[in-house]
């Protein structure tokens, strides 16, 4: 085992690893590092290996370390962890070229346990550079003799040459819906909106530019003040925390007069929940969903891997005309004895309104909530001051600074103090357009809450209170509405022109990636050899295909590759040569196998004297240009004219 | 029978036969297989493949068709390594018993590829690497160890690789009819038999060993004693000294006169006695009881009468 083998081995193992330390155990990282390190100087140095007695006692201390952090050697998290940790250990016993060729096994191996945690386009790149390196040690392996370069041209001929046939396989290689067996619980992390709101959770949200979803209208986009995306909708709150509560006896909801609809399809982040993403209100959705009583939208399982969906909306509505009794009183519940002084202000709306038009007009009660904060001098920032006990108080009366969910809050609960039935809706608002990809991008950071009011002969209707203070957030987004740039993150804020159509660009990428790469499945397949002609695709035509496809593509690679064996540079003045032969063997002067062209000329001269000068001539030509170097254009030339006028006689 | 179509079966696919001249390996000639690692290969393949079905890994399947496809392409590799050399047996100077025979193999490489990796190995186990860079010939010794006097046939060599990444064994069978000439091994120290010279002299005394008459190239198995080493000390080579001897004395070699329990200490003895008597510059005949060689010396004649000696009372052909 040569030093330089080693050292490509382990930065092989060093740059599949490498992702792997973001998420793995502290320690682990830690471990695995120093063991690499430890070989490395092994190896420089060429000191003795450790006895195994030792490998053996730290593999069943770390495996044990690992039993303690995860409670468990099964699951996904575990198993990459265990990969890991006992790849770097091989090293520590690799002594012949079997050893080496486990470990590059276990690198290709390791490759795809990076893709459980990303598989964007850097990464992808990133991978295919590692590959690169092990495919590298690879042929070292196998040619220790063959100097950097050409080893490095050889793994990289055979990396390319590999691309084609690897495409067809992608494209035919009939996909089956997975899962083969349950995948672990903990194999997700959650992100994104979650189904409780406190004051400040939603800021959390505004400052990542992570991509909840995105969404591609089929005609005319509705205006931006009308792209709310219904998320959890929530109906108790506790004083500081709104919650969804439990669920009474759920009934279908009900819409009339529904105008506007709108087509369009949505591509939803994974985001380990089951609700997923409509405009108000859906009315059909091409995946199987549940419409809730409360207009929200579940999927039958978590949102585990990214899911496309076509849906079709009414942007005017009347909902829930005749709303159950029961939910009208849930949607009046407030907790006792708090925020005393926001009773009291609604208390005072409500003798207003009374006053004025002699019975109870809800409507009225609204517009004054609104008007009370659009001119009561309240500020929407991503830096609110924080509230005491009497949060809604603290608000309204005191600190006036507030996001989106203090607003959504501190109205709901107006609302109920006057008796007008209310809850919260959270979602997403708005999005940024892709002309590039003709989309929407909708981040997190667009996440969004807003209430709802129950108004007699009008049903449910969304009213946005942030819209009061801050219509620039409805209309333009957050940049344009929050006063406080400082705390947004960067590309939030208003970047350079240039920079933001780097970044557009950049998502048409990833959009186009994540639709036709990553989200390639059974469906995609169907529809995308439909669209390539092939009739009534089914698993069996596309196993033929494959078939047919991979022997074409070896076929030709076959051909590619032996090109310069199968095509044997006639050689003319060779050619000639034996021209010559044959018409002297007609005349019954056969040349012998064994015989050079000397031997063959003297002969010859010997047999026909008159021919001897030319023969000779001949034939001390023919040498002269088969065995002498170099080779001259002219006297080839030459000889084969003197061939072909060469006459016997 | 089942044995007997396989046998057959082989013959119709290796076409096992003898060759001579160049040896061009076209595609009929070249087997590929995978091994034991490429094997191993598929099984880690299909784990990958269950892993992306059951995780949906879209760059997993990605990765798992690449490494599988450039599996397949390393096949072409291993053949291409492989295809279109041209293999010649080159001319093998004859040894000693119990020393090495050193075959030679020219191998062309006529394109532009180099290739990599190749090994030759017989079938006890002798075994040579070498690479090849492009459009160049490549002089390979693969060495045997001659055990018996007699012919030592190189026999059939399987020429493989296992480039570029060891998963497929290509190989070809190269049976040539090169042969070595294998010399019985001489007795450490026997003294030349009494001169018979038609005079009735007998043997020049010893002291004449002493008239040096000059110098000439070294012929392996001379004796040490006997090498110039000034000469060689002044880069001239390796030289003997030789000594003149009378003219017309003539030393003759009899296996009747050689002692020794069987005909192999005889002729063991009777390569000694070439080798000494043609150090010390005497003209010397052989006699076998089956002919003889009239006396003379010379590189020429110290040649023939080994090859006399070595291939005594062997069948004609002792080629397998």
């Amino acid at each position: 085992m040569s030093k330089a083998l080693i050292y490509g081995l382990l930065l092989s193992i060093l740059m599949v690893t490498a992702p792997h330390a973001d998420h793995l155990p502290l320690w682990v990282s830690a471990l695995c590092a120093a063991l690499l390190a430890w070989r490395a100087y092994l190896t420089h140095t060429g000191g003795e290996l450790p006895k195994r007695w030792l490998l053996l006692a730290i593999t069943f201390a770390s495996v044990g370390g690992i039993l303690i952090e995860f409670h468990t050697l099964f699951g996904r998290e575990v198993g990459v962890t265990l990969l890991i940790l006992l790849t770097t250990l091989k090293f520590m016993e690799l002594r012949g070229p079997r050893d080496a060729m486990v470990l590059v096994y276990l690198a290709c191996f390791i490759i795809i346990t990076n893709f459980f945690y990303s598989q964007s386009i850097p990464t992808a790149l990133y991978l295919l550079a590692t590959l690169l390196a092990i495919a590298t040690t690879w042929v070292h392996l196998h040619g220790q003799s063959i100097p950097l370069k050409p080893r490095l041209r050889i793994a990289s001929v055979l990396l390319l040459q590999a691309i084609p046939l690897m495409l067809v396989l992608f494209v035919l290689f009939p996909r089956v819906q997975g899962p083969l067996w349950g995948l672990p619980q903990d194999a997700f992390a959650s992100s994104g909106l979650d189904d409780k709101m406190a004051p400040g959770s939603f800021i959390r949200l505004s400052l990542s530019e992570e991509v909840a979803f995105r969404v591609s209208y089929a005609g005319q986009p509705p205006l931006r003040e009308q792209m709310y995306w219904r998320g959890p909708v929530l109906w108790e709150f506790d004083g500081r925390t709104w919650t969804p509560g439990a669920t009474l006896a759920p009934a279908a909801p009900q819409f009339t007069d529904t105008t506007q609809p709108i087509d369009y399809s949505v591509t939803l982040e994974p985001h380990n929940k089951t609700w997923l993403f409509a405009l108000d209100v859906l009315d059909r959705i091409s995946i199987p969903a549940r419409l809730t009583y409360d207009f929200r939208i579940l999927h039958k399982e978590r949102v585990k891997a990214r899911l496309r969906y076509e849906a079709r909306s009414h942007l005017g509505y009347r909902a829930n005309l005749h709303e159950n009794e029961r939910q009208l009183r849930r949607a009046l519940q407030l907790p006792p004895s708090l925020n005393p002084r926001a009773r009291e202000l609604v208390a005072e709306w409500r003798n207003q309104t009374v006053g004025n038009t002699g019975g109870t007009d809800d409507a009225a009660v609204v517009r004054a909530a609104l008007a009370y904060f659009n001119r009561q001098n309240f500020r929407y920032t991503l830096e609110p001051p924080p509230l005491g006990l009497h949060s809604v108080d603290d608000f309204l009366f005191e600190t006036r600074q507030g996001f989106c969910e203090h607003y959504a809050s501190s109205f709901v609960f107006l609302m109920r103090a006057a008796q007008i039935p209310a809850r919260v809706v959270t979602g997403y608002q708005g999005g940024e357009f892709n002309e590039l990809g003709n989309y929407y991008i909708v981040r997190q950071s667009d996440a969004h809450a807003w209430a709802e009011v129950w108004l007699e002969g009008q049903g449910w209707v969304r009213i946005d209170p942030t819209a009061a203070i801050a219509p620039g957030r409805i209309e333009r987004g957050l940049s344009a509405a929050v006063t406080d740039f400082a705390a947004l993150p960067f590309m939030a804020r208003n970047p350079p022109q240039w920079m933001r159509k780097l970044r557009l660009n950049w998502d048409t990428l990833a959009n186009r990636w994540n639709q036709w790469v990553l989200g390639y499945d059974t469906e995609r397949q169907f529809a995308f050899l439909t669209r390539l002609g092939m009739e009534s695709a089914t698993w069996q035509k596309m196993a033929l295909n494959m078939m047919a496809g991979i022997g074409l593509i070896i076929a030709l690679s076959a051909l590619f590759m032996l090109r310069h064996l199968l095509k044997r540079r006639p050689d003319k003045v060779q050619a000639a040569w034996l021209k010559l032969c044959r018409r002297l063997a007609k005349a019954g002067l056969r040349r012998a196998a064994h015989e050079g062209a000397q031997c063959y000329a003297a002969r010859v001269a010997a047999a026909r004297p008159e021919l001897a000068e030319t023969i000779r001539d001949l034939a001390a030509r023919y040498s002269a240009l088969r065995y002498g170097t170099p080779q001259d254009e002219q006297m080839q030339q030459e000889f084969i004219k003197l061939i072909a006028k060469f006459r016997q006689g | 029978m089942l044995t007997a179509l396989k046998t057959r079966f082989r013959t119709w696919l290796f076409r096992p036969k003898i060759e001579s001249g160049t040896v061009t390996l076209t595609q009929r000639r070249i087997f590929i297989l995978p091994t034991r690692q490429g094997l191993a290969l598929a099984v880690v393949l299909v784990l990958m493949l269950l892993g992306d079905i059951n995780y949906n890994l879209s760059l997993g399947y990605v990765l798992t068709f690449l490494l599988a496809t450039m599996a397949v392409m390393s096949m072409l590799h291993a053949f291409r390594n492989l295809a279109h050399l041209e293999v010649r047996a080159g001319h093998t100077d004859a040894v000693f018993g119990g020393g090495t025979a050193r075959f030679v193999l020219h191998f062309y490489n006529r394109g532009k590829l180099p290739r990599y990796r190749l090994s030759l190995r017989d079938d006890h186990g002798n075994t040579v690497s070498f690479d090849m860079p492009g459009q160049q010939d490549s002089e390979i010794i693969f060495p045997m160890h001659a055990r018996r006097r007699g012919w030592l046939p190189l026999g059939k060599l399987t020429l493989y690789t296992e480039f570029p990444l060891g998963l497929f064994h290509a190989w070809s069978y190269l049976h040539f009819d090169a042969r070595c000439l294998v010399y019985p091994k001489p007795l450490a120290d026997a003294p030349l038999p009494p001169g018979d010279a038609p005079d009735g002299a007998g043997r020049r005394s010893s002291a004449g060993d002493d008239d040096f008459s000059g110098l000439r190239n070294y012929v392996a198995g001379d004796a040490l004693p006997r090498i110039a080493w000034k000469a060689f000390a002044r880069e001239q080579g390796l030289q003997v000294k030789q000594f003149s001897a009378q003219v017309g004395e003539e030393l003759w070699l009899d296996m009747a006169d050689a002692p020794g329990r069987n005909d192999e200490d005889r002729l063991a003895r009777m390569t000694r006695w070439v080798l000494d008597a043609e150090a010390q510059g005497l003209r010397y005949g052989l006699r076998l009881p089956d002919g003889e060689l009239p006396a003379s010396n010379g590189a020429a004649h110290h040649d023939e009468c080994l090859r006399r000696i070595a291939l005594f009372n062997l069948p004609q052909r002792a080629t397998p």
